[in-house]
């Protein structure tokens, strides 16, 4: 006889009570899950990265399949922190799901101000500061590819925000030399990081010999990139092994979540295994705690960066 | 509690017919309570490939019709074209093979109080859900006209028990193979003008169901046309289907074709800017 597994977890001053997030940008603000299972039932509803005003985002074709994975090219498509704010947050919070809002700006300042429009909401349990989607017109724009920039941007948002509530800087796999970065946005006052972002990928459409996206480039997604994942948690949790880490990268399975979990992650969000399976955070999240008890954890944190346990 | 996806299920559904038809398979499911929620202009979701596939993402379906069976309780039809890996995997399931399904999803073609003249207009096997389709208008006393268009005549799908349930039945063929040679546009305005036709219900390819709204534009017909954009998820989540569609305010919004379609109101269609994205803030 086992004792059930405390799948509880942390992430900076926030508490949830499992590890299993939805990802944002694949979960729209939740309302279309919500037939599948209850919300409350995850760890947190991640939002998609809203931004300043609503956005129409990159023209189609969106999407393209590639092996055990896809691109996609959506380009922040959504409406804007203020009708967000208005409906969407409130209507999580009613179904008692603890949400995470994901902001994502064109500047430093538009950071700034979506965090200051966050400060007053009440019920939120982090922010997550989107400076990695691939998708944007400027690669230039991607500031967490710039050391410098990265820190800008988490610098406004820690300051304008104040000390309350947590935030995750997301970051892309797309550099050369990710724990810098990760250290930069914690040294401006990231309390946890999300890793990894998609991937910069494209696909050449062979009747018409062009890039088959309306964007041309795409982010991908799905089992294709966990490896890269779990490389890219387990080193920046090498490198700074107090800081949370909110995993995500192609995890289908609770066998995938318990790696990127023993790599270093305290959550797990799973992304695009909801499009192929839209109850996939409740089977991972059971999944997961049948493996953690069967590996005899007690506690799903003891497992946190387990795999790190024999090195110097 | 939930506002979007409102009857949609996943479950685990057995095959019970895979016929070859033409260029197309009729494939039928054995669904159970799944064909009490399932209206016409709805689709499915289906997994493909098997548990070790490299392809991750549901393949979508129109719902071609559903029955009630004394025999095997609730079916489900649908009419698929082996074109790419996902619909040649489902055309080679042997009969009692269990596939994993959500439906049903999407907007349904919406059905008037009233008995109108209907003008049903396919392309391809964007004729499969019109036969159900008909079948519900017809039971509401409408007269049920059906003009269906393909390059071949093996890609026309017009089963023999659907044309019982139309009141006139015209085939176009590009290569002229089955029927008359041409498209379903040729002589649509006469069709439309001759026979009062009130509301048009159409299902196939981007470009026939675009040229449909430009012809009828200034009629006072209404054209429901059932869209097809290529999707990741079916279910609202990843954002990849959405079509540009006017508002009342005369703005445009990139709307997603899964849950604000596949049925949508022609006319509101930007036709001109899919592919592009509408100027302006969203």
């Amino acid at each position: 006889m086992t004792l059930p597994v405390d799948m509880s977890t942390t992430l900076g001053n926030a508490w949830f009570p499992t590890p299993i997030f939805t990802a944002s940008g694949c979960a729209s603000s939740g309302k279309e899950l919500a037939q599948f299972f209850p919300l409350n039932q995850v760890g947190a509803i991640v939002t998609k990265s809203v931004m300043s005003k609503p956005r129409h985002g990159r023209p189609t074709p969106r999407m393209a399949e590639t092996p055990s994975g896809m691109l996609n090219s959506i380009g922040l498509q959504g409406p804007g922190i203020d009708a967000f704010l208005a409906n969407d947050v409130p209507w999580l919070l009613e179904q008692k799901a603890r949400v995470i809002v994901s902001i994502a700006g064109e500047t430093v300042e538009e950071y700034s101000t979506l965090a200051r429009k966050l400060r007053s909401v009440s019920g939120i349990s982090a922010v997550e500061v989107n400076i990695s989607c691939p998708n944007v017109e400027n690669r230039g724009m991607v500031f967490a590819c710039d050391p410098e920039s990265s820190r800008r941007v988490i610098d406004g948002v820690r300051k304008t925000i104040g000390g309350e509530l947590p935030i995750i800087a997301k970051l892309s796999p797309d550099v050369t030399d990710l724990p810098a970065i990760a250290r930069g946005v914690v040294d401006a006052g990231a309390d946890g990081l999300a890793l990894i972002n998609t991937v910069l990928g494209m696909v050449i459409n062979i009747d018409s010999m062009k890039p088959h996206l309306g964007g041309k480039t795409g982010g991908l997604s799905g089992p294709a990139i966990k490896p890269v994942a779990v490389r890219a948690i387990y080193q920046v949790h090498a490198a700074l092994p107090k800081v949370p880490i909110l995993g995500m990268g192609g995890v289908a399975s609770g066998r995938d979540a318990l790696e990127l979990i023993l790599a270093g992650a305290s959550g797990v969000s799973v992304g695009t295994a909801s499009f192929g399976n839209p109850k996939a955070l409740i089977d991972i999240q059971n999944e997961l705690r049948d493996l953690l008890a069967a590996r005899g954890f007690a506690t799903m944190q003891q497992a946190i960066g387990y795999a790190h346990r024999d090195e110097a | 509690m939930a506002t979007i996806n409102k009857s949609a299920v996943q479950e685990m559904v057995t095959i019970l017919s895979n016929k070859r038809v033409g260029a197309y398979h009729q494939i039928l499911l054995n669904v159970g309570d799944i064909v009490k929620n399932c209206r016409p202009g709805n689709f499915v979701a289906i997994s493909v490939g098997g548990d070790t596939s490299k392809m991750i993402l549901r393949r979508a379906f129109a719902i071609s019709r559903v029955s009630e069976s004394s025999q095997y309780g609730g079916t489900m039809e649908l009419i698929v074209a082996p074109h790419g890996s996902g619909s040649k995997w489902l055309c080679s399931q042997a009969e009692g093979t269990e596939i994993d399904v959500v439906a049903p999803l999407g907007t349904a073609f919406g059905i008037p109080t009233e008995p109108i003249s209907a003008l049903l207009i396919g392309g391809g096997y964007g004729s499969a859900p019109l036969f159900g389709l008909a079948d519900v208008l017809k039971s509401r006393g409408c007269k049920v006209d059906m003009l269906l268009g393909a390059s071949v005549g093996s890609k026309i799908y017009a089963p023999m028990e659907g044309k019982r349930s139309v009141n006139s039945l015209k085939i176009y063929t590009e290569d002229g193979s089955m029927g008359e040679t041409g498209r379903v546009t040729e002589n649509l305005l006469d069709i439309v003008r001759d026979r009062n036709i009130d509301v048009i219900y159409s299902c196939g390819p981007m470009a026939m169901l675009s040229a449909i709204t430009a012809l009828v534009a200034d009629l006072e017909v209404i054209h429901q046309c059932a869209v097809e954009e290529s999707m990741a998820c079916g279910i609202g989540i990843c954002m990849t289907c959405v079509l540009p569609v006017r508002n009342e305010d005369g703005s445009t919004s990139m709307l997603r074709s899964c849950i604000d379609g596949p049925v949508m109101d022609g006319s509101t269609v930007r036709w001109d800017l899919v592919g592009e994205v509408p100027e302006g803030t969203a």
